[in-house]
């Protein structure tokens, strides 16, 4: 897609992040059952409803009231294996889990963030069925920190522990379906103040973040371990947080595409001001029931009957998917708002698709195209448009859209049609945003304000004592930027040193530095290279333990000649899991040097090698015979040095 | 000002001695500061006193809570002062001529609520007004009036609270209401829903109690659902008893009624806790309809006489037999005065031998000794074993397939009348409203093991 182009210092970009991260934890983070434990497999099946609960003034939150309003049948997938009764909301939680506040501790340490004294668990509330409980449990573990970024500081807001939700399995009509695996599972989650200009930068801090994260050592690697959401606003706009970013990858289009819109949505809001809509009581969205008008229509979705085959083909069920009331279609004439609907938005996207957002998730009315207008009308069907221009005939700056589907639903889409235009009067609608692999999004939510968060009346708070806090300061690895700084120096190349702090290695290569005393280059790509390469070939080198590398280290560190034979001695130390690396070594005589070594030289310089060779051949030939036999026991260059003065070699004798 | 005032709610020690040199209180709206230069902006929250003194509940801008160590707050600064107001804005609840009555009684526990969103409170929902507000499907169903006759947690129900209650549904009844709902806490429920049935027979009208197993003020309740239902029940439903409206599945699809006599609470926090023992529910409600499980019930009648019969003496209680157990436990009751022992033996009805002495001395102080069993399923046959045999020639008297419970509330409401010994003992074991069941049915006793094949099989296709 061709993406138009932005001073974004210009139109006053700001962009901040929330980075979740999954943590290595055996357990769950409220209850004990084990983390990490994915089943494509449900053995259980739960049906539940959200009800919003009155707010502070005795009002119903507005996204709470909008997720109710979706009337959503939340069907839940259960595994005995990775759920019990917490995850179901039908046993109260068990004390947080303390192996996941000390890798929050960790994580705040590493950003130098102030460690909160006494650590709250709140709810937040979330009605999208994503959290069986509708709400998230959720606390600050740490605040104001900071991370050097591009020459300047990127301050930190807060890490917190959080559990994590559901994975949606399905979303159609009112009926979403989630698989409760991943529920509960603890993450952290590393905010930034809203301190970064550009979108690249956006992609810059995202890897900054996840390599802190990666750097405690003690976070889950792989599809899904961590996501980010992302801030965005432009002067003028409002915080826009787009959702559940998989990877650093997407960040570039995606804040280039929301700049994009708040832009084109202030226009907007310019604009209705202009032809003097300036509140609630200038709007009106006439519903007209065009149901009869259009009995006849070759679009399929418009008429009853062929809307029921598209509803039973695609196994909508009444009291699931399927919202209540008759079969109508409903033209919504929108006065005075002539053109609005064409009006830019993202990148290749129109106001019309704003709409269709809300309705799609507000009313469950998702089937598409959801809605029709002017501007996406079906080809071929130009009678109908006509009868509908004539049906509608109002002034000339009046605009419709139509939608279909069951009556209750029409009301709502029809409700929430004004109420986006109300938005459009105030520019940039407060939003959480779906995020899209095209840097394209759409609508989820309204985003949610702090009257969501209340206290978790079940959870005792946690004294974060300054002995633990020391404990692990004193084991804690160091922050990238400093691993980073001493690699280089150390002369590893840039790829070498991200793969080993994004993948693990960093932590054994310092260990077996600073207790084996190893050369940091040498262990450097050691770790971050050779493994590679054995691992490609099929070695299973994550058999090994930690302590099992530093003896190996111990070992070359004593015996640098056994570099000669690494490969071979971490093969069998993969097979034999029990002996020690010295013992594999000596039971090989790997290190001992035969006693009389020069007389097998004298031996294999018997054999004649092949006459086309030159003298280097020939060398190699020698070479090889003799270290296939001595590899290990004899350091290579000194039996080059002695077969070099040869004759056999050098090509004096035949 | 002293210690735990309001204005100092829950901080005591260092804690107040620090908000009173810093002129702050709960709810004051600050700026704090600590030595690493961190600021907390927010609202000075109320402390649970069970906390320690060392630290201040601040709730951020930003929702969330954090507790700020004393010591290391270095300045405070006091922006302004917002007191949390409890108190849930009334909506008249709309009245409609069509409609039945039905009067809901409060005991305590709340099914409908409020949430204070800074301090996780929750603040009843409880006139029609409130209620309206909370959940409004309630209007369509009946013309609501409502009673709060105590506030108490369910475990504090007790004599005084039964009588009251008894007396107030006469009360209704007379008034000519339609239906009667009971608000309780569900730990005692099934006591109380015991004990009424006894107190109040021959109702006209249905009396359904219920409650909620997650509390009203989060998202996921099922006490909304579970009003719903117990309100259509009194409204609409046809049994005329006094039955328990609880889940029936843990997922939202719809409320069982369990006859007060037979029903119990089967886990500390499941949904679908309340279980019927020996038998079968009396009837699934929901959203549209009533599906009666059985004709054995009392149909609603108006024309019938209530019989109001509000006596309870307390001098009872229940023994939980175990093995080694020591005849003085039971010695102590008899010298404490107490006049009725419900045994909850072991099997068919058992205790072990050197229990025997004690008991025959307590049958002879006139102490009225009853068994049931701790199984809870199935019944005490005490000729079957010599064990049995033994205790009948003591003189303890087997309440068959009667709940503990209901056994140890239905010798309350029989001591009520007489201690006479032979009286008090036909009283027991004669049925007033199937306490005691002449057959137990083969689906009166199904507990799904999980696991096996067919089980999972079940499980797997029907909504838990």
């Amino acid at each position: 897609m061709l993406q138009p182009t932005l001073d974004y210092e210009q139109v006053g970009l700001v962009a901040g992040l929330e980075v979740h991260q999954q943590l290595l934890t055996e357990r769950k983070m409220f209850c004990h059952c084990p983390a990490g434990l994915y089943t494509r497999e449900h053995d259980g099946v739960v049906l539940r409803h959200m009800r919003p609960t009155l707010s502070e003034l005795g009002e119903y939150d507005g996204t709470a009231l909008m997720e109710f309003k979706t009337r959503k049948n939340i069907i839940y997938l259960l595994h005995e294996s990775n759920v019990c009764t917490y995850e179901m909301d039908d046993t109260p939680p068990f004390l947080v889990n303390q192996q996941a506040l000390d890798v929050a501790i960790e994580q705040c340490l590493m950003l130098g963030c102030d460690i909160v004294d006494e650590v709250h668990i709140a709810r937040k509330q979330y009605l999208d069925g994503s959290i069986p409980t509708g709400f998230q449990r959720t606390a600050i573990v740490g605040v104001n920190g900071h991370l050097p970024f591009r020459g300047r500081q990127l301050g930190i807001t807060q890490v917190s522990v959080e559990e994590d939700s559901c994975r949606e399995v399905a979303d159609r009509g009112h009926l979403v379906v989630w698989r409760t695996d991943r529920l509960g599972m603890p993450l952290i989650e590393t905010v930034t103040e809203p301190e970064l200009r550009t979108p690249e930068e956006v992609a810059e801090a995202i890897m900054l973040i996840g390599l802190v994260c990666r750097s405690t050592g003690h976070v889950r690697t792989g599809l899904g371990a961590s996501r980010q959401d992302i801030n965005v606003s432009v002067r003028g706009g409002r915080r826009v947080e787009i959702k559940g970013v998989p990877q650093a990858g997407w960040a570039p289009a995606l804040v280039h595409g929301e700049a994009w819109r708040q832009v084109n949505l202030l226009g907007l809001r310019d604009e209705l001001v202009r032809r003097g809509f300036r509140g609630p009581d200038d709007l009106t969205v006439d519903r007209v029931d065009v149901t009869e008008l259009l009995a006849a229509s070759r679009v399929d979705y418009l008429r009853r009957e062929g809307w029921q085959k598209l509803i039973e083909a695609e196994g909508r069920r009444p009291g699931l998917e399927l919202g209540e009331g008759p079969f109508r279609v409903w033209a919504l004439r929108l006065p005075g708002l002539a053109g609005t609907l064409d009006w830019p938005t993202q990148p290749g996207y129109v106001f019309a698709s704003e709409l269709a957002g809300r309705v799609r998730v507000v009313s469950g009315l998702d089937l598409p195209p959801v809605l029709l207008y002017r501007g996406n009308w079906p080809s071929g069907a130009a009678g109908e448009l006509e009868l509908l221009n004539k049906r509608l005939a109002g002034g000339d700056g009046d605009d419709w859209v139509v939608v279909w589907g069951p009556e209750q639903d029409l009301h709502t889409a029809a409700g929430e049609v004004r109420l986006r235009y109300l938005d459009a009067l105030e520019g940039v609608p407060s939003e959480t945003r779906q995020a899209f692999a095209d840097g394209h999004t759409d609508f989820e939510r309204i985003l949610p304000g702090p009257d969501r968060m209340y206290p978790d009346t079940d959870s005792p708070p946690t004294c974060m004592t300054r002995e633990r806090v020391e404990a692990l300061r004193r084991a804690l690895p160091p922050p990238p930027w400093e691993r980073q700084r001493r690699y280089a120096e150390a002369g590893l190349a840039t790829k070498t040193i991200e793969y080993l702090i994004r993948r693990g290695g960093a932590a054994l290569v310092d260990r077996v530095v600073e207790r084996c005393g190893a050369d940091l280059r040498q262990a450097g790509i050691f770790f971050g290279e050779r493994l590679r390469g054995l691992a490609r070939r099929g070695v299973d080198v994550t058999a090994i333990a930690a302590d099992r590398w530093e003896q190996l280290f111990e070992l070359l560190v004593e015996q640098p000649l056994l570099w000669e034979v690494w490969a071979e001695l971490v093969r069998i130390m993969v097979e034999e899991r029990t002996s020690s690396p010295a013992d594999l070594a000596a039971a090989r005589e790997w290190g001992r040097p035969p006693p009389n070594w020069p007389e097998l030289l004298e031996r294999l310089l018997a054999r004649k090698p092949d006459h086309r060779l030159d003298e280097s051949g020939r060398w190699r030939f020698y070479m090889g015979l003799a270290m296939d036999e001595l590899r290990g026991r004899v350091a290579g260059a000194e039996v080059a040095a002695l077969l070099q003065e040869r004759p056999e070699v050098r090509g004096e004798v035949r | 000002m002293s210690e735990g005032s309001d204005e100092f709610k829950g901080y005591r020690g260092r804690a107040l001695r620090h908000l009173r040199q810093w002129g702050v209180r709960v709810w004051s709206d600050v700026r704090v500061r600590n030595d690493a230069g961190s600021v907390f902006e927010g609202v000075i929250l109320p402390r649970s006193e069970s906390f320690d003194d060392l630290h201040i509940v601040i709730k951020l801008k930003n929702g969330y809570n954090v507790g700020v160590h004393v010591d290391r707050v270095v300045d405070v600064e006091e922006l302004g002062y917002k007191k949390a107001t409890y108190k849930i804005p009334e909506q008249e609840f709309p009245r409609r001529r069509d409609l039945p009555a039905v009067t809901l009684l409060g005991t305590g526990g709340t099914i409908a609520s409020r949430l204070d969103y800074r301090t996780g409170a929750v603040i009843p929902a409880f006139t029609p007004g409130e209620l309206y507000g909370a959940v409004p499907e309630l209007a369509d169903i009946c013309n609501l009036k409502t009673e709060k006759l105590f506030g108490v947690f369910s475990e504090n129900m007790a004599r005084e609270q039964y009588l009251i209650l008894a007396r107030k549904i006469g009360e209704e009844i007379a008034a000519g209401v339609d239906g009667i709902v009971i608000g309780h806490g569900t730990d005692t429920m099934g006591h109380t829903a015991a004990v009424l049935s006894f107190m109040v027979q021959d109702s006209p009208v249905p009396i359904v109690l219920v409650g909620s197993q997650r509390s009203s003020d989060r998202p996921s309740s099922d006490a909304a659902l579970n009003l719903i239902h117990a309100v259509r029940a009194a409204a609409y439903g046809d049994i005329a008893e006094v039955q328990i409206c609880m889940f029936g599945p843990t997922s939202d699809r719809y409320g069982l009624l369990h006859r007060g006599t037979r029903c119990r609470k089967m886990h500390s926090s499941y949904r679908s806790a309340f279980r019927t023992i020996g038998a079968i529910p009396l009837a699934l409600v929901d959203m549209k309809r009533f599906h009666y499980l059985t004709n054995d019930y009392l149909r609603r009648d108006r024309s019938r006489q209530v019989r109001i019969d509000a006596v309870y003496d307390d001098r009872v209680t229940i023994i939980y037999y175990y093995p080694g157990m020591a005849p003085d436990v039971v010695d102590a009751m008899v010298d404490r005065g107490y006049r009725g022992i419900v045994i909850a033996g072991t099997g068919l009805g058992h205790v072990n031998k050197p229990l025997y002495p004690a008991l025959k001395r307590a049958v002879a102080r006139g102490v009225h000794v009853v068994m049931t069993v701790q199984t809870l399923w199935g019944y005490a046959q005490m000729y079957v074993y010599d064990t049995g045999r033994d205790l009948l020639d003591l003189g303890v008297v087997p309440l068959d397939n009667m709940l503990p419970e209901t056994a140890l509330m239905k010798l309350c409401w029989v001591l009520g009348h007489t201690d006479d010994h032979d009286e008090v003992l036909q009283l027991m074991r004669k049925p007033i409203n199937h306490e005691i069941t002449e057959r137990e049915p083969h689906n009166g006793y199904l507990i799904l093991q999980g696991g096996l094949p067919e089980t999972e099989q079940y499980i797997a296709s029907h909504w838990k």
